[in-house]
């Protein structure tokens, strides 16, 4: 099942890539039509998910051989973070290819990497191989690549060269940890993830320095990938010169490959070691949460305020992940609490933030510019495009009701028993976010309308139903959490619940 | 009685070469591609023979000058296969040239060199097969007599290798004074018994060093690479490339196998040139325009990760195994990207290039698979080459060499990714001219091979994790 999830997008990618050419429209209903399936597997798997106390932790497993030489095989299944995640990312993708693109050019090639992005995008989010991991990690650096050089705009081709060499350059930090990690576990040659988990590899000595550079390979690599501060600066570039679509599917899923790996990896591989550096993670959550809502703030182009508020919420994330995997300060509940608070931060801020750059494809689309003073009053002349910014909007700054505030109050509740001053200083973040979306909003749709703006058309049907569909799930999410947060919890407590030792 | 069977695939390539020398005498110069066939012929009969010796328990032949251990036979597999890959681009490529068959007969002839290279258990032998294979290749670097890239490539190749292989001389007969051997077993025994790391002693390991490191395109004798790329014909090109360098390989792990480390730790010397040969290779290459010149800087930072392997030789288990899966990748990806450059009629500037996705789809695939696999994306063959490098490297406590070559791979990636961006993401502006049939089916065969070897590793691996080192401990 779930290697089908994986397999069908990229094969729909081989036949649109070297297949007929069709009319635009025959190829994006295809793709459309390819890239629901993922989507209804996961549905599946959700469904048929075991939640009982006794149930294995990862379930859908699939397990063939590969390189057995090397103990690399082709493994996949999930848990329940990896489910939520992996859902999200198949809502996202399905979303951004059924989203009406900003150009003509060349779809049968454009919906290809569409769809090959998604099939690995997924596959890093199910597979149970640390090796597959990387492979799958790496090979959405290139599927995003030739999306911002090719059909971007601006210095398209400038973003997506910085993009992929700063990011490889984390892919293979982790590599090689990967490579560190294995060779520090005993028993034969595995990268079978569940076996490397029961390890615990460093145990004996979480303070000896091959432990500290494994560690650090981990945590550099998905750090930028996340991003963190200071490793983010290749973010706004690749955001804002993307097209929406691709700007969509890098918040909302690729940013989650770091923090997913964060849990995943370090933290459930190397716990004690994990747990002896998680105070310095926090810091660097607390930087990035204040940094990216400081710099958002100052930023008066439109998708580049966006893109920071992502450094901003992935920070509240990073902070969730370190207080959880303090594994030696926090009782357990507090650790479960932040844990599931990251989970739901990364599902509702790919909901979200997804929602909020394919809007900013409407705005490109229609005005040719991100600029917040080449906008104001569209209230009066967009109300569609106006009702669902604002929505997304308060969404995003955390409005009780709406799944923002689900992940952010457990991710505060449970660090606090672990890091209060973080906790305390953090939340300045949030007040600057919600200061950030209101002037945005404020500046954008509210006021007079400039003269050339009087005749920015709203939201289509299509447009207006994806938009519907994501933020559904959001205020979902929002009411009734609990269908989302029981599979997380049940992860949450395998991975924070137990004391080490 | 001499062993003859254990040299039987060479034999069967000189065969191979004479005749295609006598039939390319006598027949008009439009029938010449028939040596093609028969080089195909013997090529087929020395893989036959190779891989019946895999079976035979690693030993030493010819009074010990010959080794038939794994590693010398894999390695003598893949010269062949790389051979074979590269012989069905030539006839299209010379076909206009007069001497168009006696090309054939050159390449074998170097393939002979290198593969008594990767086998070579005395010091004199590595020096007869060095040049055998060297004034083959230098013959073949210029085999445009009327072409002036041609033959610079071909006199640069020349006097670098001139130089190498004096200095190679000088150490073989340093050795040989200081230990009173040119064979390996009886070297390793005076070693053993007492001959120490005098001054003379180690400038001629040194020294002998140095000479190989001309076939490997390494640092210091690293500097024709470029030229040979650029200017060579590109089927030649695609051969000098590689097939000396698996040779080199070989021969240079086993000379470092050698040495034991408390005589002379060489780990150190071979890791410095090691990073010294991919940091230059990785500049060399970084704002290079010429898409030849800088497919051979980047062969030259290839060599250099292939040192990492021979720096943890008998400190690693998987050093070999590493080290020919990596050359395997290498092979595959170079001769696919030499491939597409024979199939474009050897064009070599930006501009032949830009939009190439567009008018040349499959070319343009092939290429990029080609330039990604030398980066190290997974799951193409150049990503489990690199893969068990690092483990490899990891596992013998260089964890600095791994961290420097992964910064180097970063700073490759960049070049890669410039040639990528003119293929896929620029505009054409004029027509693509191609070049026959049988080098495009070539093209997309090693394109092919570049997505089996990383996808059909395991078979790979498998064989390699017998081999061994003969003699090493």
């Amino acid at each position: 099942m779930l290697t089908l999830a994986i397999l069908v997008p990229m094969i729909g990618a081989a036949v649109l890539a070297f297949g007929p050419m069709g009319s635009r429209q025959a190829v994006r209903l295809v793709a459309i039509l390819i890239g629901l399936v993922p989507l209804l597997l996961l549905a599946t798997v959700w469904r048929s998910f075991d939640l009982s106390p006794s149930a294995p932790s990862f379930q859908a497993v699939e397990d063939y051989a590969w390189i057995p030489s090397l103990g690399i095989g082709w493994r996949v299944g999930v848990d329940g973070i990896a489910l939520a995640v992996a859902g999200m990312s198949a809502l996202v993708f399905a979303a951004s290819i059924a989203w009406p693109t900003e150009h003509d050019d060349r779809p049968n090639q454009y919906y290809a990497w569409m769809l090959f992005l998604e099939g690995v995008s997924l596959a890093v989010f199910l597979v149970l191989d640390l090796l597959l991991f990387y492979v799958f990690f790496d090979l959405s650096l290139v599927g995003m690549f030739f999306l911002i050089g090719r059909w971007g705009h601006g210095d398209a081709k400038a973003a997506a060269l910085k993009f992929f060499l700063y990011t490889f350059v984390g892919s293979l930090a982790i590599l090689l940890a990967m490579i560190a990690l294995v060779l520090a576990s005993h028993g034969p040659l595995t990268f079978d993830m569940r076996t490397l988990i029961a390890q615990h590899a460093f145990g004996a000595s979480p303070g000896g320095w091959a432990a500290g550079l494994t560690l650090l390979g981990f945590v550099l690599g998905f750090a930028i990938k996340t991003p963190l501060f200071p490793v983010h600066t290749w973010l706004p570039p690749a955001h804002v010169n993307a097209p929406a679509p691709a700007s969509a599917i890098l918040a909302g899923v690729m940013l989650k490959m770091g923090t997913y790996g964060l849990i995943r990896i370090p933290m459930s591989m190397m716990p004690e070691t994990f747990a002896r550096y998680a105070p310095i993670l926090g810091i660097l959550a607390l930087l990035s949460i204040l940094w990216g809502a400081i710099v958002a703030l100052g930023q008066n182009n439109l998708k580049r305020r966006i893109a920071y508020t992502s450094i901003n919420h992935m920070g509240y994330t990073v902070l969730g992940i370190a207080a959880a995997g303090s594994f030696l300060l926090a009782s357990h509940g507090a650790r479960q609490l932040a844990l599931t608070g990251a989970v739901v931060e990364m599902v509702a801020h790919g909901l979200i933030t997804g929602a909020l750059f394919l809007m900013t494809g409407v705005f490109w689309q229609r005005a040719r510019t991100y600029e917040l003073s080449a906008f104001g009053g569209l209230a009066g002349v967009a109300p569609k495009l106006t009702a669902m910014f604002i929505l997304a909007a308060f969404a995003s700054l955390g409005l009780p009701g709406l799944a923002g505030f689900v992940a952010e109050f457990q991710i505060f509740a449970g660090s606090f028993a672990v890091y209060p001053w973080l906790v305390a200083l953090g939340l300045i973040g949030i007040l600057i976010t919600a200061a950030l979306f209101l002037t945005m909003v404020q500046r954008v749709f509210f006021g007079d309308v400039p003269e050339d703006k009087r005749s920015f058309t709203d939201l289509k049907a299509t447009e207006y139903g994806v938009l519907g569909i994501l933020l559904a799930f959001v205020v979902l999410i929002g009411v009734y959490p609990r269908w989302l947060l029981v599979p997380i919890l049940t992860a949450a407590t395998a991975i924070a619940g137990s004391p080490l030792g | 009685m001499m062993p003859i069977g254990d040299l039987g695939p060479e034999i069967a390539l000189v065969l191979a070469a004479i005749a295609g020398l006598l039939l390319s005498s006598f027949v008009r110069q439009d029938q010449q591609w028939w040596a093609m066939v028969t080089s195909a012929v013997g090529i087929a009969a020395a893989l036959a023979l190779c891989t019946m010796q895999l079976g035979d328990a690693p030993k030493s032949s010819f009074s010990g000058t010959w080794a038939l251990d794994g590693v010398a036979i894999w390695g003598r597999l893949l010269v062949l296969a790389s051979t074979a890959l590269i012989l069905p681009l030539m006839p299209g490529w010379f076909a206009t040239d007069r001497r168009h068959g006696e090309c054939y007969s050159l390449l074998l002839l170097s393939a002979v060199g290198a593969m008594l290279l990767a086998g070579a258990a005395d010091l004199l032998e590595v020096a007869i097969a060095i040049l055998l294979s060297s004034i083959t290749g230098y013959v073949l670097a210029a085999y445009h007599r009327d072409w002036s890239t041609s033959v610079e490539a071909g006199m640069k190749y020349f006097l670098i290798g001139a130089f190498a292989n004096t200095l190679l001389m000088i150490g073989v007969v340093l050795l040989y004074g200081m230990t009173g051997h040119t064979g390996y077993g009886p070297i390793r025994e005076a070693l053993e018994s007492g001959v120490t790391a005098s001054l003379l002693f180690v400038a001629g390991v040194g020294l002998t060093i140095v000479g190989l490191t001309f076939k490997m395109g390494a640092a210091p004798m690293h500097m024709w690479m470029p030229d040979v790329a650029e200017g060579a014909p590109a089927p030649a090109a695609a051969f000098l490339l590689v097939v000396p360098k698996i040779g080199g390989a070989v021969a240079l792990a086993r000379l470092v196998a050698l040495v034991p480390s408390d005589v002379i730790d060489l780990r150190p010397a071979v890791a410095g040139l090691a990073v010294v040969t991919m940091t230059l290779g990785n500049l060399g290459a970084l704002w290079q325009g010429d898409v030849r010149r800088l497919l051979g800087w980047s062969s030259v930072s290839q060599s250099g990760y292939a040192l990492m392997a021979i720096t943890v030789i008998g400190r690693s288990a998987e050093a070999l195994t590493g080290l020919l899966m990596f050359l395997t990748g290498y092979a595959a990806a170079t001769i696919a990207a030499f491939a597409v450059v024979t199939y474009l009629r050897g064009r070599t500037a930006i501009d032949d290039y830009s939009g190439l996705g567009r008018a040349a789809p499959w070319s343009a695939a092939v290429l990029i698979l080609a330039l990604l696999s030398l980066v190290g994306i997974p799951p193409l063959g150049g990503f489990v080459g690199k893969l068990t490098l690092f483990m490899a490297t990891l596992d013998g406590g260089y964890g600095w060499l791994a961290i420097v070559a992964i910064l180097n791979t970063v700073v490759s990636l960049f070049y890669y990714l410039r040639v990528i961006g003119w293929i896929y993401l620029d505009e054409r502006t004029s027509e693509v001219s191609t070049l026959d049939r049988l080098s495009g089916a070539s093209m997309l065969f090693g394109g092919g091979v570049v997505i089996a070897v990383g996808l059909l590793a395991q078979g790979l691996l498998a064989a390699f994790a017998s081999t061994m080192l003969l003699g090493a401990n």
